[in-house]
């Protein structure tokens, strides 16, 4: 269900929300783990993304960001707020 | 209770207020906080619905699904799926929902209802929702998801009424537990149920046109990436400052009344009950007394934690940390677990458990007795009083304080540089683990609860003073007393005790650090709680200063032993295993006497060699 590792261009606007700015707002177009940085295996790092609600259409804004390379983040999913690190951030592709 | 008592079990998203359901129904006191993984034990307890049904009630550690992957969550799949070793299966799932927060317990709804047990749904922190101005269609969202639902507030005296009579109308009733159709969820299953989710959402409930801004507000002050990492250094900052000033008074009362208490005993006592005597006066005044007067500092540092717990602010710490952690080679869910250990490292290590990850949690582990507890209070501040002089300095900083500061970073240093080289030389090829954790809305803390908290670990505290160091106490002030001096002996009649012996014995090991035999002598019994040293020291010098030994034991401290001694003992409680408990418990969360062995080893080989260089540095600057 999620695209081939190399293809992290499918669309123009898309781009990933580990390399998203604070103050971005948008929403979530689909997820694809296979290319991050995080030392999760793809499938188990898309199943915690999944059940802390980041799915397709849900609407995400990054609140904060960390001090350190601006890492973590604080993104809006919804109406909840969760932090995260940029790495595993990579894997929720937004527009 | 019977057999036959009906059973209930508490299920839900983290932080949804289960904890404090669970409270408010059984009228126990279960630690309740503003962050999510505070439960990590099933807590069971009893209660009786208004038709007089006995009930027993699980509270469980929250999850966001039955998948069970760490050893919390474990424990809620296994209670609610009937796998748990010596639980039944329960007759009622309460499904607990935060009603300002319903997507992600909804999910959890929906994968519960495949477990087939009966089950109800209890929209919690309606209070909240209501002043928000969110609306729930009840009905509309009990027919979507074909459950019965109550509303409730945890925390509002009477805000349960509804959630016994529901209850009882529901066991009145009876239920057809279905078959379990539960397997773990694979990923396309989950987001289905967050759809059909998200979808009863839209359809039953109404968000308000502005949603709350007072915790994003706070937030882009707190997190602000400098002006966050300032704020929290000043609140640690002026919580150490706290535990001096603010604590002083109190604590010179309480040891002026023991003094005088002593004084009591000393005068009223007729002549020829000198044994007796010395016994209330040197074991338990000089000892257990001079424990209990640390009480006011205890308070005050547990009042600062429950007020950023109850606040929602640790979940922010940890945010801030996040880095700093990372880079040490930590688990980013590590931070809550370390920062109770500041109140004791036993609930920390428990804590631990939210950590997925077996390795992680080992490092946590390891390094959680290196944060500063509330035993180290005491002998912190004993001898910090005694050598440290109170003056100010940069016009507003109390050195003590500011000491006390230092002995606190010192035991975060620590605990950084030995996760970064265990994970350096043990376990290097082990990337870091990934850090999501969810930011709960502030609350404003609550005064009964907070004043709830503090008063269980005064108890607690007090408790401790006389149930283990009182028995140590008994048990030194008798080494320190027999046998007696013979007749004609020179010196303190304390030269010739078993305890004298004892720590003479003890002395050449303990001499390249600086200690005396009055430091080993206390060091021993203090295994069993760190504060018992200082009660240990207290009956030791005031049995040998004889009879007009009023003096209080930072004063006889502060003339016996040298600068260097001073700052090696310090030094040595940074890091020394000295907590029975605490062993006992890494032993039973890492399921074996390896890694206790382990702890012990590394703790005491760093004590001493810190305490070592701690006392020949001094001594070679000349600090005596
Ligand atoms: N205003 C309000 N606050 C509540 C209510 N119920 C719980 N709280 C607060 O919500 C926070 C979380 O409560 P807990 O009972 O610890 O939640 P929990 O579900 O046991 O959390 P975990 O053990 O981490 O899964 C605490 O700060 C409570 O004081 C409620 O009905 N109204
Ligand atoms: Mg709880």
């Amino acid at each position: 269900m999620t695209g081939d590792p190399n293809s992290t261009q499918d669309n123009l606007q898309d781009i990933r929300l580990g390399h998203a700015d604070r103050g971005f707002v948008g929403k979530i177009i689909r997820l694809d783990a296979l290319v991050t940085g995080s030392s999760l295996s793809p499938q188990e790092l898309e199943q915690r993304l999944v059940e802390m609600g980041f799915v397709e259409g849900a609407r995400v804004e990054i609140l904060h960001e960390g001090t350190i390379r601006r890492d973590p983040i604080a993104v809006r999913v919804d109406n909840i707020t969760i932090a995260l690190r940029r790495s595993e951030a990579m894997a929720v592709i937004v527009e | 209770m019977t057999t036959a008592s009906l059973r209930l079990a508490l299920v839900g998203a983290p932080n949804t207020g289960k904890t404090s359901l669970f409270n408010s129904l059984t009228g126990s006191r279960q630690k309740v906080a503003n962050y999510p993984g505070v439960t990590v034990e099933r807590k069971s307890g009893g209660f009786v619905t208004p038709e007089g049904r006995s009930v027993t009630v699980l509270d469980l550690p929250g999850t966001y699904s039955l998948r069970g992957r760490s050893p919390d969550e474990e424990i809620t799949r296994d209670i609610v799926l009937g796998r748990f070793d010596g639980e039944a299966v329960p007759d009622l799932v309460l499904c607990v929902a935060d009603a300002t927060n319903l997507r992600l317990t909804l999910r959890l709804v929906l994968e519960l209802k495949r477990v087939g047990r009966p089950m109800m749904l209890v929209l919690n922190m309606i209070d909240i929702a209501r002043r928000r101005g969110v609306t729930i269609d009840l009905e509309r969202m009990s027919q979507e998801l074909g459950l019965p639902i109550v509303t409730s507030v945890a925390v509002r005296k009477g805000g349960v009424d509804e959630l016994l009579k529901r209850t009882d109308e529901f066991l009145a009733r009876s239920h057809e537990a279905a078959a379990s159709q539960w397997t773990t969820p694979t990923i396309a299953d989950l987001k289905a149920a967050q759809r059909e989710a998200d979808r009863i959402i839209a359809a039953a409930v109404t968000l308000p046109t502005k949603p709350d801004t007072l915790t994003n507000r706070i937030d882009s002050v707190v997190l602000h990436p400098v002006g966050g990492l300032v704020i929290l250094a000043v609140i640690l900052f002026v919580m150490f400052q706290a535990v001096f000033t603010w604590a002083q008074p109190a604590m010179e009362l309480l040891s002026d009344g023991f003094s005088a208490l002593g004084q009591l005993i000393h005068d009223v006592m007729p002549e020829g009950w000198g044994l007796l005597q010395s016994f209330l006066q040197n074991g338990l005044i000089s000892g257990v007394g001079s424990v209990i007067v640390f009480l006011p500092q205890i308070i005050i540092i547990f009042l600062f934690i429950l007020l950023l717990e109850d606040f929602g602010y640790m979940a922010r710490a940890a945010f801030l940390m996040d880095r700093i952690m990372g880079g040490a080679g930590l688990h980013g869910r590590a931070f809550i677990p370390l920062l109770s250990s500041f109140a004791c490292a036993i609930p920390g290590i428990m804590a631990t458990r939210v950590i997925d990850n077996r390795r992680d949690r080992l490092t946590t582990i390891l390094i959680a007795p290196l944060m500063t507890c509330s035993a180290r209070i005491p002998v912190y501040t004993l001898i910090i009083s005694a050598f440290v002089p109170a003056t100010t300095v940069w016009g507003f900083v109390n050195l003590q304080g500011l000491v006390m500061f230092g002995l606190y970073a010192a035991g975060i240093t620590s605990a950084l540089t030995v996760s970064a080289i265990a994970k350096f030389f043990l376990w290097r090829d082990h990337a870091p683990a990934p850090f999501m954790l969810e930011l709960p809305d502030y609350k404003m803390p609550r005064l009964k609860s907070i004043a709830i908290g503090v008063f269980t670990r005064a108890k607690m505290f007090l408790y401790r003073a006389g149930t283990t160091i009182l028995s140590m106490m008994v048990l030194i002030w008798f080494l320190a007393s027999f046998p007696t001096a013979p007749a004609g002996a020179e010196g303190p009649a304390i030269n010739y005790s078993f305890a004298a012996m004892i720590g003479h014995a003890l002395e050449p090991l303990l001499r390249p650090i600086g200690f005396n035999w009055q430091i080993a002598v206390a060091l021993i019994p203090g295994m069993a709680a760190r504060e018992v040293a200082v009660a240990a020291l207290g009956t030791v010098y005031s049995i040998e200063g004889g009879k007009e030994a009023a003096d209080q034991i930072g004063q006889v401290l502060a003339q016996k032993w040298t600068l260097a001694t001073a700052l090696s003992l310090l030094v040595w409680y940074i890091f020394a295993p000295q907590c029975a408990s605490t062993l006992a418990v890494i032993r039973r969360e890492t399921g074996g006497a390896k890694w206790m062995v382990v702890t012990f080893i590394y703790m005491l080989a760093l004590a001493y060699v810190a305490s070592f260089l701690t006392f020949n540095l001094a001594q070679a600057l000349g600090l005596h």
